[in-house]
């Protein structure tokens, strides 16, 4: 084997279900009792198994990492099931409510951990940290700018394809008008969005096999962290749940309906 | 089914395989539906998904999920989707044929089909049906006449054969002792064949016949006009066809009560969420005591299924299912999904005679369950002839 071995570290997050009604905590915060693996994070889980795969002469293992309470095993586990090696769950009281500053120092270290425990039979690996676009509930898209600061690492924000060559990622990103393909060296910290791929979904053999995969879990001191490295910037001062949508207007067709479709564009201001 | 019927790991399939119809069933359904064919799409995918032979074992590539509640959770699932052609498919495939493979079939056998059976490059009937012989399989006249090579020569037809014009190949029984077909044959006149389309020209499904409902399985005659079968292809020995096609009777019929008692879960679900939303006179349906009455009665008889049920996958899971505990299952299980889908329907008034309505649907594919696998009174017989 002539390439150095490649560890792709993949951030997942537990996020409630999106088809759910959204509820928060007195604290304000999102109430995170139930979660499901976010959507957005299954791009980059995907784009890694396919790095994995299409790399013949190259060690590559796909390691997922969460962090979040004691729930999110649950997203470390569909990442496992989904066809991760091997997976961490980084979980902490000090991280509850955890804003992007807190997120990205504790990640920080984290993938420094998770890089460092990872044995490969062809040597040093390289390392390359895959997140999702965006988080489905928070939203910022900030972290992986913020973590690729930290780590010292390159950052390609929003690819839509990702390919191995012997020294470099190249990775497809669509601009706001056209597209690009950027090469990167190692390490880097790439966002995936959800234009890169069909994620695959679990058979139950993989189920299976998933259970045999390890799940190690990492609390704060074990990154080397203390919890007041960790304090939010971020107060929450008040969350306030979008009001329902109002119940929209009917319009019964009696042969003038495109007329009142029209008026109404027209009250609305939108023509 | 009730709670504490399931584990967990019975959950977990079931994730696989809510996903699994979510993505590759339902976007597709109505389509096949019109089209009166499922796209091999279909197998292939739950092939990825190793939801094909699931009985098959570790060492021929499976998962040895002998456990007959995997494949309840398959038939739960499709209900819910309103999918019960899949249904129907997917027994023919691993209730009916498969098993004759497993209980009958040569090491060699196993090796060379096991792995095709779960692929979705194999997708089987089970072709023991003829014009003049559904429930006395003694009438069959479809014959088996031995080459000099040792192979075989079929002649004859079969009719109801689902998967017949979308499948590769069917699970034959056939007479072969040279008897005259006119007459009914004896115990040892017939034998199991498993014969491929593939490269068999006289091997001619015929027209798609038009059932009242599941219609997006294909249902066909088959005509076999000089048809030419490998000796590998016989399954078991020569004479026995019709102890094999016994020996799988109680799997087949297990598989029309789960699938009965499924479908009656899941209609009743559905009724109950229609009468409550309904609304006649100013109330809704479901505030009258005759509704109240009705699904209260229907909700026990729910019950009462599933308890049977449960009982009979027991047996079954312990290796001890004979063929009288499982014809007693088909029976109450089916005509009572048949009456409970009936009540039903009779809930949803005017909508419920209507085809997109799923209730209506559910009624036109439950008419099926009392007939295929021994009609009702062929059960009867069946458990009459063990009281003496």
């Amino acid at each position: 084997m002539v390439n150095a071995p490649l560890h792709i570290i993949t951030l997942v997050k537990w996020v409630p279900d999106a088809q759910l009604e959204r509820r928060y905590n007195a604290e304000g915060r999102i109430d995170r009792a139930e979660g499901v693996l976010s959507e957005l994070d299954e791009y980059p889980l995907e784009a890694a198994l396919q790095l994995r795969e299409a790399a013949a002469d190259r060690e590559v293992r796909v390691t997922a990492l969460t962090m979040g309470p004691a729930g999110a095993s649950t997203a470390a586990k569909k990442a496992l099931q989904i066809g991760a090696d091997d997976a961490y769950q980084l979980t902490d009281e000090a991280l509850i409510g955890a804003d992007i500053w807190a997120s990205s120092v504790a990640l920080k270290a984290a993938v420094e951990t998770v890089a460092g425990a990872g044995e490969f039979d062809s040597g040093e690996p390289e390392y390359l940290v895959l997140t999702g676009m965006a988080s489905e509930e928070g939203e910022s898209g900030a972290i992986p700018a913020q973590l690729a600061e930290r780590l010292g690492a390159h950052v390609v924000t929003y690819a839509t394809g990702l390919e191995l060559t012997p020294d470099r990622l190249v990775v497809t990103r669509s601009g706001g008008t056209e597209s690009q393909k950027v090469a990167v060296a190692m390490p880097a910290v790439v966002s995936v969005t959800d234009q890169a791929n069909d994620p695959r979904y679990p058979n139950f053999k993989a189920i299976m096999a998933a259970k045999k995969k390890p799940l190690t879990r990492l609390s704060l001191a074990d990154i080397g962290l203390r919890a007041e490295e960790v304090t939010a910037r971020v107060r929450v001062l008040s969350t306030t749940a979008r009001p329902p949508r109002t119940a929209g207007e009917i319009i019964t067709d009696e042969g003038d309906a495109g007329l009142k479709v029209v008026e109404f564009l027209a009250k609305e201001r939108l023509l | 089914m009730y709670t504490g019927f399931y584990e967990e790991i019975h959950e977990e399939f079931r994730e696989v395989v809510r996903e699994f119809v979510a993505r590759e069933v339902t976007p597709h359904y109505q389509a096949w539906e019109s089209a009166h064919m499922m796209d091999r799409s279909l197998w292939l995918a739950a092939a990825e998904n190793g939801l094909l032979g699931l009985a098959v074992d570790e060492e021929h590539g499976g998962m040895g999920l002998g456990d007959y509640r995997f494949r309840m959770i398959l038939d739960e699932e499709l209900a819910r989707a309103d999918a019960l052609a899949v249904s129907l498919a997917l027994h023919l495939h691993d209730d009916w044929v498969l098993p004759a493979l497993l209980k009958f079939g040569s090491a060699e056998q196993q090796a060379a089909w096991l792995p095709r059976f779960m692929d979705g490059s194999f997708v089987s009937s089970v072709a023991f049906t003829e014009p003049g012989a559904g429930s006395d399989l003694r009438a069959v006249r479809t014959k088996a006449v031995k080459n000099d090579d040792g192979g075989w020569t079929l002649d004859g037809q079969k009719t109801f054969i689902g998967n017949g014009i979308s499948g590769d190949g069917a699970l034959v029984l056939a007479r072969t002792d040279g008897s005259d077909v006119r007459q009914r044959g004896s115990e040892s006149s017939f034998s199991l064949f498993l014969v491929e389309k593939r490269d068999n020209p006289g091997y001619q499904p015929g027209r798609q016949l038009e059932k009242m409902g599941l219609k997006a399985s294909d249902t066909a005659e088959l005509f076999f006009a000089g048809v030419q079968i490998p000796h590998a292809n016989l399954i078991g020995e020569q004479g026995r066809g019709l102890d094999y096609a016994k020996a799988i009777l109680p799997q087949g019929r297990l598989g029309i009560a789960t699938s009965a008692a499924a479908i009656t879960a899941e209609v009743l679900r559905q009724t109950l969420s229609y009468v409550a939303q309904r609304q006649t006179f100013g109330q809704a349906v479901s505030e009258y005591q005759n509704t109240r009455f009705q699904l209260a009665e229907l909700q026990v008889g729910l019950e009462a299924t599933q308890r049977y049920v449960a009982a009979t996958v027991d047996a079954f899971n312990a290796g001890e299912l004979d063929l009288v505990t499982a014809s007693k299952a088909k029976l109450f299980a089916s005509e009572r999904a048949k009456a409970s889908v009936d009540a039903c329907l009779q809930l949803h008034g005017g909508y419920g005679y209507i085809l997109d309505y799923p209730v209506a649907q559910a009624y036109l594919a439950v008419r099926l369950l009392t007939i295929f696998g021994g009609t009702s009174e062929i059960l009867k017989e069946t458990i009459a002839a063990e009281l003496g």
